[in-house]
């Protein structure tokens, strides 16, 4: 049955939430403009508009998980983006895999943040609301679907499949609805998936509070004292926008097989940017709170960090990126309409900018080298060098179509090596970042001249190098950068805890955030340094074998091939394969899959024998089995070391019809070091190529060689019972007993003969992981012999690749102190604002 | 001359620093002509070309050798001007690389005949862009 009411109504909402938007914008600029007796009906109207607004923005959000839930796949959106099979957490991330339905998350947060923003202030409203009400009419148009001649605005996640693909069955039943989704990508199957958007886009939607407020500042000649609302803001924004990278570099680890968590691919660069000009922005606002200087720069940073939220919305779903990035978006025919969005609040920004700039007080007393402006702003400059040198090369694509458009010809690309590229900037920019940030936080709390300068700098600067000296020799550091990245990183971290003590022992926590961040800035620099820099792959080719090519030897082998059950060695371990596992509902690890028989159903298995986990049996044999997602299978590779068991490692991989094989890494964690593999290529079971026919003669206790198997004939007897299959009278059933050795793994095979009614059957044996079909072809009783007809294939294997990251746990650990410092600064400064707005002073 | 002045000069100095690094290190869309002649001229820097894989007649991809531990490969790849060339990636088998329309490879001429990629860039039919309709249950 078809259901068109929920689109409908999605798409009524959709308009009204349009429709609402400008009428906010309208009214509250109405609101601002009128005068003392009108001013508070206007400003109730406004504020039912937008709550008009909100909640339209909520039933479109609701509508269209309500298509995702409950499958109706006669719409588009729900056909694409998930399937029947998929567990209810898995439907959010469906919700935001299509473009739409981020364009609807960011739409969400932009509501609960205006809602936050009506509530929390008092003298703000009207202004900063105009920009937030005209950023959603943006937002919401995007997803309008209206077309007015060959004009089209916006994609509707609302429209129906029979709209959306042009296929034949349309014709003949217009109201076909498919049995199934095609499914959400697999890759996006991970609960860090289900996170991680989410609080991307509330930091992309929280970068709007502060340039709200800077516009509404601007507009109304209120030069300085936008800063103190916008501060909590900003620090919230940054957090939260760090958060998200941080978790995006997680999921990558954990999911993707690049082999690391950040490849300057230009989706993670568009995001890296504007958050490193937010924080730049933030210093240079909490300058100004302390000594009114940096004003100017705030303003431009402030607005560079929403525009730079634009653009990398524009470059990541306008298809500019093209080839050049491996996760951008499709293209919608959005790019007009989003290059739009960006050139109208760049030229609103500039505008107001402009109009005030004369006006704008700055201090005209050069700042002093002992002076913490002067340490806060070269730090901010760094952090904006930083952003140009990212954003420069990964814009490449959008030169190349400028250049284009004008009927040029540019053949620029992107660096060939992305990672070495950034990286020898990057680095040597968060070197100094370090070292500023352990100078300049001694200026911010001190008056300093270069005497006490000397003097407080010189415990600090022993400690940390006695500390780094420490790290070079346990950690091998032999690299000249690298010792310096570890001194950088040390120093900003043995700097800032004692500050920290000081604070902490002189007044409270609230003050602590600075110190707490930059910690963590200097554990993520060394965690980055050992982890990237001393990332070594131990999987690399070492069977001695010699290649057909002279260059060919030249170039190191990554990968290690591992047949099933044999020994590789991988640097200081032994690696075997021992086959494939299922995740089972209910059932603590993996279920080895020899011992699941698929049924018709999806997701589901009988159990051929007992499952067992530690002495407590899940389910009996022949039950019914629940798998999570069948399609995914783990493979386990035991690793030993000195003939000792080490550990096993089940790396996730499944054959996916429509993007070939997806690959997802496990890693077997110590407190130094991860190590990391993943499977590259697997064997395919389904349709294996069977080699010729061969013939084997074997009397019962004969040993012969199948391929390189020792292999036995136990026993052949007359059996008169067999699993699936019954047995009349006067039928014969020899069935016979072949053990086969591989390694150290014993299988046994039972092929059966069978007469009845002087017809002969046989009933073959297909080991997959051997590789190996065997029938029980005849019986020559004079001679007791039997004869056997093998047929070989590949055995079963995984291509491996083994990596080792040291000390990763540092990174990690740095990012969540980071985020605490961050934490901690907003409830300071929100504290200090919400004072001053009770006071009546905002 | 005030501190201001030197501090801005130093900025522009670095930003220069940044865009001439930036286009040194830039990659180019090369054809496989253009790139052998460039490895003629004795440059060494990693280009990108662009091309389709080899299809026979009945538009099977032709020319993959997979190397006996199937850890590297060999594949034949025609450029958009035409020019077939033999390329060596020393990574397995991409998933899907016979169903993709486009490739990109970076890297450069090894010796004469081979074309060495040190990355593979591959564009795949979209699921998006996919008209038909499973029909089953119907």
């Amino acid at each position: 049955m078809m259901n068109t009411f929920v689109g409908n109504l999605g798409h009524m909402a959709t308009i009204l939430a349009f429709v609402s938007a400008v009428l906010t914008a309208f009214s509250y600029y109405k609101y601002y403009q009128a005068n003392e007796l009108e001013k508070s009906n206007w400003r109730n109207f406004s504020r039912v508009m937008f709550y008009i607004h909100s909640v339209a923005s909520v039933t479109i959000a609701i509508s269209l998980f309500e298509i995702i839930y409950n499958h109706r796949f006669e719409y588009f959106y729900a056909y694409s983006h998930s399937s029947s099979a998929l567990p209810v957490h898995y439907m959010i991330s469906s919700f935001w895999e299509g473009q739409e339905g981020a364009f609807i998350l960011w739409i969400f947060w932009n509501v609960v943040l205006g809602l936050v923003v009506i509530h929390t202030n008092k003298a703000w409203e009207g202004p900063v609301m105009i920009v937030f009400a005209l950023v959603q009419a943006f937002l919401v148009s995007m997803i309008l679907g209206v077309v007015i001649g060959d004009l089209k605005i916006g994609s509707s996640p609302f429209i129906l499949l029979r709209d959306a693909v042009s296929a034949p069955i349309f014709q003949i039943n217009p109201d076909f609805v498919p049995e199934d989704g095609t499914g959400l990508n697999p890759l996006l199957q991970n609960i860090w998936m289900v996170i991680h958007p989410p609080t991307l886009f509330l930091g992309y939607a929280s970068t709007l509070v502060p340039f709200a407020f800077l516009m509404a500042g601007l507009a109304t000649k209120r030069y300085s004292e936008w800063i103190r609302p916008t501060l909590p803001w900003a620090i919230f924004s940054a957090m939260i926008l760090g958060m998200g990278i941080i978790m995006g570099a997680y999921w990558a680890y954990v999911t993707l097989n690049f082999g690391g968590y950040w490849n300057w691919d230009p989706v993670e660069n568009a995001v890296y940017v504007p958050w490193l000009i937010l924080v730049a922005g933030i210093h240079t606002m909490i300058t100004y709170k302390k000594s009114a200087t940096a004003l100017k720069t705030s303003i431009v940073l402030v607005i560079s960090s929403f525009i730079l939220v634009l653009y990398a919305t524009f470059l990541v779903r306008s298809g500019v990126l093209g080839d050049s990035s491996v996760h951008s978006f499709t293209d919608l025919g959005l790019s007009g309409q989003l290059l739009i969005y960006m050139l109208f609040f760049l030229a609103m920004a500039i505008f107001f900018a402009v109009r005030s700039w004369k006006y704008i007080p700055t201090s005209e007393k050069e700042a002093s080298v002992y002076s913490r402006e002067f340490w806060i702003f070269i730090g901010a400059t760094t952090l904006g060098l930083m952003a140009f040198q990212v954003i420069l090369p990964t814009s490449i694509p959008v030169w190349n179509s400028i250049v284009e458009s004008f009927g040029g010809i540019s053949n620029m690309a992107p660096p060939a090596d992305q990672v070495g590229f950034y990286t020898k900037f990057q680095l040597w920019f968060a070197v100094v970042l370090a070292l500023l940030t352990a100078v300049g936080q001694f200026f911010w709390w001190k008056k300093m001249d270069a005497k006490t300068l000397k003097e407080t700098l010189v415990t600090p600067y022993v400690i940390s190098v006695l500390l780094s000296a420490g790290i070079i020799v346990l950690g091998k550091v032999y690299n000249l950068s690298y010792m310096v990245v570890v001194m950088a990183g040390t120093f900003t971290i043995v700097a800032n805890a004692t500050i920290l003590s000081k604070l902490l022992k002189k007044s409270t926590f609230k003050l602590a955030g600075g110190s707490l961040a930059h910690i963590g800035l200097g554990m993520i620099l060394i965690g980055v340094m050992f982890s990237s820099g001393y990332s070594e792959v131990i999987s690399q080719n070492m069977s001695g074998l010699t290649y057909r090519n002279d260059f060919e030897d030249e170039v190191n082998k990554e990968h290690a091939l591992l047949w099933i059950n044999k020994p590789t060695q991988i640097k200081e371990y032994t690696a075997i394969y021992r086959g494939r596992q299922k995740k089972v509902v209910g059932v603590p690890g993996l279920v080895n899959a020899k011992l699941l028989k698929p049924t018709e159903q999806v997701n589901q298995a009988i159990a051929l024998v007992d499952i067992v986990v530690n002495d407590k049996t899940y389910y009996r044999e022949g039950e019914f089995v629940d798998i999570v997602l069948e399609e995914n299978d783990y493979f386990k590779i035991d690793y030993y070391q000195d003939d000792e068991f080490k550990f096993s490692l089940s790396p996730m991989a499944q054959y996916n019809s429509s993007m070939g094989l997806l690959s997802s890494p496990d890693s077997r964690r110590f407190i130094d070091k991860d190590l990391y593999t993943f499977v590259s290529v697997i064997s395919d079971l389904e349709d294996p190529e069977w080699r010729e026919d061969e013939t084997y003669e074997v009397s019962p206790g004969e040993m012969v060689h199948i391929s390189d198997m020792v292999t036995k004939l136990e026993s052949a007897d007359v059996v008169t019972e067999l699993d699936g299959m019954q047995l009349f009278d006067g039928d014969v059933a020899v069935k016979a007993r072949l053990v086969v050795q591989d390694y150290d793994v014993e299988k046994v095979l039972e092929p059966v003969f069978i007469i009845r009614n002087n017809q002969v059957g046989r009933i073959p044996v297909i080991d997959h992981e051997l590789g190996v079909k065997v029938e029980l072809t005849n019986i020559v009783p004079e001679e007791n012999k039997f004869i056997f007809t093998v047929n070989r294939t590949q055995k079963d294997y995984v291509v491996l690749k083994a990596m080792v990251k040291p000390q990763i746990n540092i990174l990690w650990a740095g990012t969540i102190i980071m985020l605490i410092g961050f934490c901690v600064a907003i409830y300071r400064r929100y504290d200090e604002f919400s004072k001053m707005r009770d006071k009546g002073v905002e | 001359m005030k501190k201001g002045h030197i501090l801005g000069l130093g900025i522009i100095a670095i930003a220069i620093v940044i865009i001439i690094s930036m286009l040194g290190d830039a990659s180019t869309y090369e054809s496989f002509a253009t790139a052998k002649a460039m490895k003629a001229k004795g440059e060494d820097k990693a280009i990108h070309v662009v091309g389709q894989l080899k299809k026979g007649e009945s538009g099977n991809v032709e020319g993959i050798e997979v190397n006996e531990d199937k850890t590297s490969f060999y594949f034949l790849m025609v450029d958009n001007d035409g020019t077939e060339q033999r390329v060596f990636y020393n990574e397995p088998v991409p998933a899907d690389f016979h169903r993709s329309e486009q490739v990109v490879v970076i890297g450069g001429y090894k010796n004469e005949e081979i074309f060495m990629a040190d990355k593979i860039l591959m564009k795949c039919p979209s699921k998006y862009q996919e008209n038909e309709v499973s029909t089953a249950g119907m």
